[in-house]
């Protein structure tokens, strides 16, 4: 039996899993959930299959997950021989991997929140999610900054984790929410970074790369 | 015209329900939306008084002025066996007219709805036609051809489309294209926008399909997925508003249509949301 995805294409959190997904080269079956204007999520059918509300939702075999974070961790787990998307070689491995799952999650608080409110209409405190969402973006520069002066490219060193993907989706789609990446240089080249795995993948609001075409 | 006096999208109409008001926001006038239980739908605004309201194409329509004309038709959209798809809200900060005359643009499918509505190295705008239709006073393009790999959501293989643009009123854009599974047949798809002000833009996506096995939720979100592409970058437009003067920005050939909305737009001093410096 194939994996299920219960996405929707314009959620930054369904994207981290579509995105890693693509990277491992697992085909996955994708059932779109009406998010917006239908607000399916929060209709029976769906509260069945997850009663939080929330998206994404992946089914494999007996196992429904409704976290992203939870699901980059399972398909890294199962889905990746080479165990390079999940370094948990010792304590401060497996601990700085979750922090920066954690801190996806807070990207999505903050930037997915004000990116919903700019974009569809969806109430929220504008000013103080912007304004956390900045916040954010500074630290993860810093400390994208700081792995540059390492000469190591991504979030927990010179190849990709799941942490770089988890965090990848709400920093690359802050302009929607109207936070612009200028300020973040150290972002920007990240931002570039990640779009040059091979197997990426784009979503709406996230445009690939065009001078690949060429290489 | 003074742009007041027309009709805008306030709402999509089966998500007006009794007793689940909507409050928004037409050209800087705050609006309040009533369904009754008898199904009656009424726009007031802040002051209380009763603004017009119509319903057509999926959408209630309103306006803070007084409409001279009744809301512009869409025909095709009452063939029977057609899917008709509301495609949601989507807020824009670009001037209304920005979002469509994107929506009246050929050129940028490849490099921004890549492999979906063109690709690279198939860029070339073949030459069409473009009118100003004085009798219905609407601009119109006709046989616009453009190779695209994902022409459609039901679009199993890549093809040349063919495209009618149509303009019925500034502030909303209909097009005509090859319907994938009944190449006889010409897809609708429309797109309304509701200036917040003249900076700021809600669209409403609409379409009329021949599809019939195309789950819904999926011709939706083909349909946001282009529009939430194009967004990012008509936010990026500089300036703002639509500049009327042709000195201001260059346009090529592949550019016909949107300089016919244009220079409609000026003839009729439809001038909200517009850059009139120079004009």
């Amino acid at each position: 039996m194939s994996m299920q995805l219960y996405d929707y294409v314009l959620s930054g959190n369904c994207y981290k899993v579509r995105l890693m997904l693509a990277l491992l080269g697992q085909r996955c079956e994708m059932t779109a959930v009406d998010f917006h204007p239908g607000k399916a999520h929060l209709q029976p059918g769906f509260l069945e299959i997850n009663p939080a509300g929330t998206l994404p939702v992946l089914i494999d075999g007996e196992l429904s997950l409704c976290d992203s974070s939870a699901i980059l961790v399972y398909l890294a787990h199962r889905y990746d021989s080479t165990g390079n998307w999940r370094p948990n070689a010792d304590a401060t491995s497996s601990a700085l991997l979750q922090f920066w799952l954690s801190f996806g999650s807070r990207l999505s608080d903050t930037i997915g929140r004000a990116r919903l409110h700019d974009m569809l209409g969806i109430p929220c405190d504008i000013a103080a999610a912007r304004e956390a969402g900045c916040l954010a973006l500074r630290e993860l520069d810093a400390h994208l900054g700081e792995q540059g002066f390492k000469g190591e490219r991504f979030l927990l060193g010179d190849t990709p984790t799941i942490a770089d993907i988890a965090c990848f989706p709400h920093a690359a789609l802050a302009p929607d929410a109207g936070i612009e990446h200028d300020d973040y240089p150290a972002l920007r080249r990240w931002l570039i970074d990640v779009r040059r795995v091979p197997g990426f993948i784009e979503m709406p609001g996230i445009h690939r790369l065009h001078d690949q075409l060429t290489t | 015209m003074d742009a007041r006096n027309d009709w805008y999208p306030v709402a999509i109409a089966s998500f007006l329900r009794p007793g689940e008001d909507q409050h928004l926001t037409l050209m800087n006038t705050r609006l309040h939306l009533t369904r009754a239980t008898s199904g009656e739908i009424a726009a007031r605004d802040t002051a209380g008084r009763p603004r017009p309201v119509t319903v057509a194409h999926g959408h209630v329509w309103s306006s803070t002025g007084e409409p001279a004309h009744p809301l512009f038709e869409i025909p095709e959209g009452l063939e029977l066996g057609r899917k008709l798809v509301d495609c949601g809200a989507v807020q824009v900060s670009a001037s209304p007219l920005r979002v469509v005359e994107n929506f009246l643009d050929i050129a940028h499918f490849p490099f921004v709805h890549t492999d979906i509505l063109g690709a690279e190295p198939h860029t070339e705008v073949a030459p069409y036609e473009v009118e100003i239709r004085d009798t219905v006073d609407e601009v119109w393009a006709t046989g616009v051809k453009y190779y695209q790999p994902q022409a459609a959501k039901s679009a199993r293989e890549s093809l040349v489309s063919e495209y009618t643009y149509r303009v019925p009123a500034p502030c909303a854009a209909i097009l005509y294209k090859t319907c994938p599974p009944r190449p006889d047949m010409m897809d609708v798809i429309g797109l309304f926008v509701r200036p917040v002000d003249e900076e700021l833009s809600v669209a409403y996506p609409w379409m009329a399909l021949y599809d019939d096995s195309t789950p819904v939720e999926e011709m939706i979100q083909f349909q946001q997925t282009i529009f939430i592409q194009d967004r990012s970058i008509l936010e990026n437009q500089i300036p703002r508003k639509l500049p009327l003067d042709p000195r201001m920005e260059s346009p090529t050939m592949a550019d016909k249509t949107s300089i016919a909305y244009r220079r409609w737009l000026k003839r009729k001093a439809y001038l909200y949301g517009a850059e009139t410096h120079g004009v």
